[in-house]
């Protein structure tokens, strides 16, 4: 049971990962496409906050341990604990994953931002949003669009 | 790890019910044809997912969770809905078995996987107990920041975030060469709908008094970012939302007069100058590319007041903190101007058609 | 009697939660439009408002209490202006009061259209006329 609950999390990130990439494949429209990789990229994000988590901790900005807050904190931990783990006298948790996934939402919206005006320019040019229409679109022979190459 | 963490059952409770109720979401999102269903459905997960990164002590990441993905991306894609269509096209079901099974044997091989990944909250796992530990034990002491997360941005790993500057830069210019520059806005633009009457008035109140507060908030996380959470990218979207809010409220043409959109496209440019400057700078002083113990040279340090911060007697690194000050600086440049571009791109564009004369 | 504050704010609190969780199936269950905006903006207004008010309490005379107390106006501010906003544009876009009219009037009265109710059900009967819209407003 603590082996489940311990990786539950990790379970819970998988399910949103594959809602996403289910979304993705199998809506056609193209903008629902983009919103289900944003899901995506999030689930990603939620996966390396989850591994940066360490328990008792708390969030990786320097305190003094004989703050109010310092000793709020410590007030609920096992004094070996703290000892063996924290950082003169404050636990902390991995501030490594946060840096990482800081940039990564950012940046995220950005791409978000940039298919969004590819998917604009391709419903203004064909006329629909669809993926399957597009790629039928794409197949008609010249011939008979009178189309260039 | 048991007899630590009295408290972590009922931070493990709340996290769970978050996490569940991120998923419920998800799958609300697979299922509704409606794209403003969707969208609206997206900024939910996104403040959820931002509450869920407060419970994970990370203020930081959570902070730029909530402006990021229920601010610019709801309205970004918003604006695209505007443009084209609002609903998605009937699936039939045939068209879902592929990509169930495929997200399924997917999901149950990752989940395979993911039962050897170390316990959740184990302080010594190989994550948690090298890098990221040395991280929190010299990070203060090496650039002066109590925020170890803005001290690793913008120190140890500077160039990263260059690079991540670049691409957001990046993706403001594909935006504007894809959707126009926005300057030929139709008067009454979509995004503000045709109001009976003076309808306004309720909407124009509460932004009148609110742009002003929330650009002096994005400008204190700026200058916090040191302190407390914060720094250039939280601080650069809550600056492009206070415009956007201006925008959606007063009409595109008037915001436009305001921050014109070469200004913005200008602002961008220079941020990413800026940090890569800094950059050059510490090259030309004799050391690395973004080396801040280079960032002056000896002279001008000898010039700075060493009462500056308020701690006379104490050793500061002045290179450290008036580059990561610098390059954060940079950063909201480019991040701020980035996202009023990318809004104005989708707002200045009329449907169907190209960018109205 | 200080010390019982802390249980009173969480009192409080939980109050705050029970009244977000009416709001939530206030929107699920009311018939339509306008009655879902009132049981939505109930989740800020009241249950936010409470919830606070909990937490100031818990927290004492300290400096989160005076942050949570601008939070507090900031919610006040944005979500009733939000709500005013939905209902605009609901009136807006034409969607008739689910029982009871309203009459709309225009620039010239003849133009006043009347939506009438009471529907049987929700809005699946034949579609009524929307009101006239008086087109975009000159700048």
């Amino acid at each position: 049971m603590s082996f489940l609950l311990d990786h539950l999390n990790y379970v819970a990130v998988v399910v949103l990962m594959m809602g996403g990439l289910f979304i993705v494949f199998s809506s056609g429209n193209l903008i629902k496409r983009m919103v289900g990789l944003a899901i995506f990229q999030t689930s990603t994000g939620l996966f390396y906050i989850s591994l940066a988590k360490v328990s008792g901790g708390t969030a990786p900005i320097m305190i003094n341990a004989a703050s109010k807050e310092g000793q709020a904190l410590a007030a609920e931990l096992d004094l070996a604990y703290v000892a063996a783990h924290g950082l003169d006298g404050v636990v902390y948790s991995n501030p490594l994953p946060h840096v990482l996934i800081l940039t990564a939402i950012v940046v995220g919206v950005s791409t978000l931002a940039v298919g969004l005006a590819i998917a604009v320019r391709l419903r203004e040019a064909y006329g629909t949003l669809e993926a399957d229409e597009i790629a039928a679109l794409d197949r008609e022979t010249p011939k008979s669009t009178g189309a260039g190459p | 790890m048991s007899g630590a963490i009295s408290f972590l059952d009922a931070n493990l409770a709340i996290d769970l019910a978050l996490l569940a109720m991120l998923v419920v979401l998800a799958a609300a999102i697979a299922m509704t044809r409606k794209l403003l269903a969707a969208i609206l459905l997206m900024g939910v997960y996104s403040l959820v997912s931002a509450v869920w990164l407060v419970v994970m002590d990370a203020p930081d990441v959570a902070f730029t969770e909530a402006v990021v993905g229920a601010g610019v991306s709801t309205i970004v894609l918003l604006g695209a809905i505007l443009l084209t269509r609002a609903e998605a096209e009937k699936t039939g079901w045939g068209r879902l078995i592929a990509p169930a099974l495929i997200a399924v044997a997917t999901g149950a091989l990752l989940v395979y996987a993911a039962l050897d990944l170390p316990s959740f909250g184990d302080p010594t796992s190989p994550a948690n107990a090298y890098v990221g530990r040395t991280y929190l034990e010299v990070a203060s002491r090496d650039t002066g920041a109590a925020n170890v997360v803005t001290a690793v941005l913008a120190s140890y790993r500077g160039f990263d975030t260059l690079g991540e500057t670049t691409v957001i830069f990046a993706a403001g210019v594909g935006v504007a060469l894809a959707l126009g520059f926005g300057e030929r806005a139709a008067p009454a633009s979509r995004l503000m709908a045709g109001a009976t009457g003076d309808h306004n008035v309720v909407l124009r109140v509460a932004a009148k008094l609110l742009i002003p507060i929330i650009a002096l908030f994005a400008f204190y996380v700026q200058f916090h970012g040191d302190l407390g959470p914060g720094g250039g990218f939280q601080a650069g979207v809550i600056l492009a939302v206070a415009v956007i809010l201006h925008a959606l409220v007063f009409g595109l043409r008037e915001t436009m007069t305001a921050v014109k959109p070469s200004f913005a496209r200008g602002v961008a440019a220079l941020g990413v100058l800026l940090y890569s400057g800094i950059g050059v700078v510490c090259i030309v002083n004799g050391g690395g590319f973004l080396d801040y113990g280079h960032l002056f040279t000896a002279e001008i340090e000898a010039q700075i007041p060493p009462g500056l911060l308020g701690d006379p007697g104490a050793t500061h690194h002045w290179g450290q903190h008036f580059g990561i000050f610098f390059i954060e600086l940079g950063v909201l440049f480019t991040v701020a101007a980035t996202m009023v571009t990318i809004f104005y791109g989708f707002a200045g564009r009329s449907p169907g058609g190209e960018a109205k004369l | 009697m200080t010390d019982a504050l802390p249980l009173v704010g969480g009192g409080l609190a939980i109050a705050g939660v029970l009244l977000v969780l009416l709001g939530a199936i206030g929107v699920l269950r009311f018939p339509d439009v306008y009655t879902r905006i009132h049981a939505a903006s109930i989740t800020d207004t009241g249950g936010a408002s409470l919830m606070i008010l909990g937490l100031c309490l818990i927290a004492g005379l300290s400096p989160i209490t005076l942050k949570l107390v601008i939070a507090w106006a900031f919610i006040m501010v944005t979500c009733p202006a939000a709500a005013h906003a939905l209902a605009n544009a609901a009136f807006s876009s034409g969607h008739s009061p689910w029982i009871g009219s309203f009459r709309i009037m225009r620039e010239s009265d003849e133009q006043a259209a009347v939506q009438t109710g009471p529907q049987t059900g929700p809005q699946t009967g034949p579609k009524k006329p929307g009101p006239k819209k008086p087109g975009l407003q000159k700048q």
